[in-house]
């Protein structure tokens, strides 16, 4: 029988490895789907508590976090294109220009 | 109810109407229409005030005090305040003098203001004042009343500086402005304080938690003192008189409405509205107003003697009498003051359109020197002058002589050197203005028409020799302008049957006046007789001034020039004094503030800046720019509210 806690330690995995992912990886657009994975690990943990706790909510909240996934990946992708247009190679890093 | 009394509000909507209208289309009305338009408003006004009256009286003695409420103004937690009207026997007295004498003063003005520029400008203005004046007097509550007050001032200021073109007009109507800032002061900050005391700002509120809870005798003194101050600057009292003589330098009939009749006035209205908070403070309160008015009324005679400018005479005389008004409020006499009140806004209105008609025959002259023997020029504008004369110096049966020997005999009742002093007042008044209708209608003409001329003239207008006008022609005034005058003196006649002292029947004004005053209103400790004994003495005394000025200015019996002393003519150099303390010490006082102002409160100002800004800069090196430094700072936030969360939210 597959319990609720194993969703949970999958989706805490996955927000596990998407977050050092985003602290240890310099390259903009890994950093980006370090982010979504995180996304998603929490979708997963949404999922798993409406269904255990019986409400619609759970899932209500996942179309949400998708649509404003679906946005920031539009938003996000064009950064990065443009930082690549602009600085080919360049790491995240290396792109400063806003130090205090 | 009687619906009459809810008509109140119209009375001040006619003028704003009038002011709105003739603001829009004023220039295409032009002359005369303005003018009409402008004295239409006010008559209609007037007809307003005369149905609530008649409403009034429809009511029960007790019953007359009618609280018309348009909408809620200011509605801030505790403090309500509402445009409401109050109508009770006190304002509607004096809503109808107001518009009555204003109607008159509108419809005068067509003919004075005959040929200006800025024809309806003037009535525009004239329109606002009457508003303010309406909402003033009107008010239910000290802020509407404290907006009247301030809208006054502001038309005194515009209407002072009409002819603004002119350095010393617009230098007057800062004067006025300036001074009358002072005694506002005054009203705020009593204004302030009975809302701290009484929790409302409304009369009738503030009346009555007066008599359910009582009130300190200090705090009730400092409200007094105060409205005082408030009072002294828009009545012109001592020490803040000195705008008014300079206010003179308006067109006429503004100094007939504004600077006599109505606003000027204001102060003495307020301090009767106040009566109830007077009665509850400390004894020396009400000898304070007493002093304040006598010291002003004599002061302002002495200096009325030695004046030669006509509306000089009749501003210091303006501010005398306004003093015996305040001298009557100490003394507990209200219905007395508002008694005065009235027949002085008829005598004195009627003097200075009286003045302004000699003034518009003299093509402009003010100098009562270059004046004389104007009576047979001027038929009617000499004849109602008399009957002005007679009433304010006090002559039986002319209205000056019931209202100034009523407060003559109050005085008496409080002391008796106050009474004396008050006397030689009333006798130096009969003095001048004697000196005054002697110097203008009688006596030789010291003035030349087209045939003859004389060398007296030579050194008087040397300037308009040059110009196309070498000579006087004095001519009587159109019909607008005489018919006010003729109004304004069959008035002055015969004020006096409003409030005869004989018996308590015919006592018309004080038994009208009785509920706004809550038995506030003093009595008289002595008997018929010696009111008898104080009328007699009183009218011998008028009519020794007036024989007195005869005896110097046609017998010649004593030099004028021994009496008209400098120091009286430079009216006790007050203005010298002030502008001395101005220029020396005050200057220096006002100098140390600036400096307080720029290092203490400028200082913390700025050093707040600097604490921000320093600060700042030393927190920009946090912003490294690295994403992932941020996204570290983000994850240990997120870890230690986690941990916050399990440990000590108890999860």
């Amino acid at each position: 029988m597959v319990t609720a806690s194993w969703y949970l330690i999958l989706a805490a995995g996955l927000f596990t490895i998407g977050a050092t992912g985003l602290l240890v990886r310099r390259n903009p657009l890994i950093m980006f789907m370090c982010v979504e994975l995180m996304l998603n690990a929490v979708n997963l943990t949404f999922i798993t508590f409406g269904r255990e706790l019986n409400d619609i909510g759970g899932q209500v909240s996942v179309f949400f976090v998708l649509v404003v996934a679906a946005a920031e990946v539009v938003v996000g992708l064009a950064i990065v294109v443009a930082i690549n247009r602009r600085r080919p190679q360049a790491t995240a890093d290396d792109l400063s220009a806003l130090r205090g | 109810m009687s619906t009459l009394v809810d008509l109140v509000w119209l009375i001040p909507a006619f003028p704003l109407a009038g002011v709105l209208i003739l603001m829009a289309l004023g220039r295409r009305l032009g002359e005369p229409r303005a003018g009409w338009l402008a004295t239409a408003m006010m008559g209609g006004s007037f007809i307003a005030t005369l149905l609530v009256f008649i409403g009034l009286v429809g009511h029960e003695g007790d019953e007359r005090e009618t609280v018309f409420t348009l909408f809620e103004w200011v509605p801030a937690g505790k403090l309500a305040v509402d445009i409401g009207f109050l109508a009770d026997p006190l304002s509607v007295t004096m809503a109808l003098f107001v518009t009555g004498v204003g109607a008159l003063i509108h419809l005068y003005s067509i003919g004075y203001m005959h040929g200006d520029e800025g024809f309806s400008k003037f009535f525009i203005y004239l329109n606002l004042f009457a508003f303010s004046m309406l909402m003033l007097v009107l008010g239910d509550n000290l802020l509407l009343t404290f907006l009247g007050w301030e809208g006054v001032g502001a038309c005194s200021y515009l209407l002072i500086s009409f002819w603004f073109t002119d350095e010393a007009n617009a230098s007057a109507g800062k004067k006025a402005f300036v001074t009358n800032r002072v005694g506002d002061w005054g009203f705020l900050v009593a204004m302030l304080l009975a809302f701290l005391t009484f929790g409302s700002l409304q009369y009738g509120e503030i009346f009555f938690d007066l008599e359910q809870n009582g009130v300190a005798a200090s705090t009730a003194s400092a409200i007094v003192v105060l409205l005082l101050v408030g009072a002294a600057g828009k009545s012109a009292q001592f020490p803040l008189h000195i705008w008014l003589p300079d206010a003179m330098a308006g067109p006429t009939p503004v100094s007939a409405l504004i600077h006599a009749a109505t606003m000027v006035t204001a102060g003495v209205y307020l301090l009767t509205r106040m009566n109830p908070i007077i009665a509850a403070s400390h004894d020396w309160v009400p000898d304070l107003i007493m002093w304040v008015g006598l010291g002003t009324a004599l002061m302002a005679a002495t200096i009325a003697v030695a004046q030669n400018d006509i509306k000089k005479v009749l501003a210091y005389s303006t501010v005398s009498q306004l003093g015996f008004m305040f001298v009557a409020v100490g003394s507990g006499a209200y219905v007395a003051a508002i008694f005065h009140m009235v027949t002085h806004a008829f005598f004195k209105a009627l003097l200075f359109l009286g003045a302004g008609s000699v003034i518009h025959g003299m093509d402009g002259d003010q100098d009562i020197r270059r004046y004389g023997g104007l009576a047979r020029l001027l038929p009617i504008t000499s004849m109602t002058f008399v009957a002005g004369w007679l009433a304010i110096a006090g002559v039986p049966p002319f209205s000056g002589f019931w209202s100034k020997d009523e407060i003559l005999a109050y005085a008496y009742g409080e002391n008796k050197v106050l009474w004396l002093l008050l006397l030689i007042t009333a006798i130096l008044t009969a003095f001048y203005m004697t000196r005054l209708v002697l110097m203008t209608f009688f006596g030789s003409r010291r003035w030349t028409d087209e045939e003859v001329k004389a060398e007296g003239d030579e050194e008087a207008d040397t300037e308009t020799d040059e110009d196309a006008l070498p000579h006087r022609h004095p001519h009587e005034s159109p019909w607008t302008m005489t018919v006010p005058l003729v109004v304004l003196a069959g008035l002055a006649m015969v004020a006096g049957v409003f409030n005869l002292p004989f018996t308590s029947d015919v006592h018309f004004l004080g038994n009208w006046l009785k509920p706004s005053l809550f038995g506030n209103e003093g009595h008289l400790s002595f008997g018929g007789g010696t009111k008898w004994v104080l009328a007699i003495v009183a009218i011998i005394g008028s009519l020794g001034g007036v024989s007195a000025g005869a005896a110097v200015y046609i017998r010649r019996r004593i030099d004028p020039a021994r009496i008209e002393h400098p120091f009286l003519a430079r009216a006790w150099r007050v203005d010298e004094v002030v502008t001395n303390f101005m220029g020396g010490p005050g200057r220096r006082a006002f100098e140390r503030t600036t400096q307080f102002d720029e290092r203490v409160v400028d200082g913390a100002v700025n050093a707040t800046g600097t604490l921000v800004r320093r600060t700042g800069t030393k927190l920009r090196a946090s912003q490294t720019g690295l994403v992932r430094s941020y996204a570290l700072g983000i994850a240990i936030g997120a870890v230690a509210l986690l941990v916050w969360f399990i440990t000590r939210a108890g999860l």
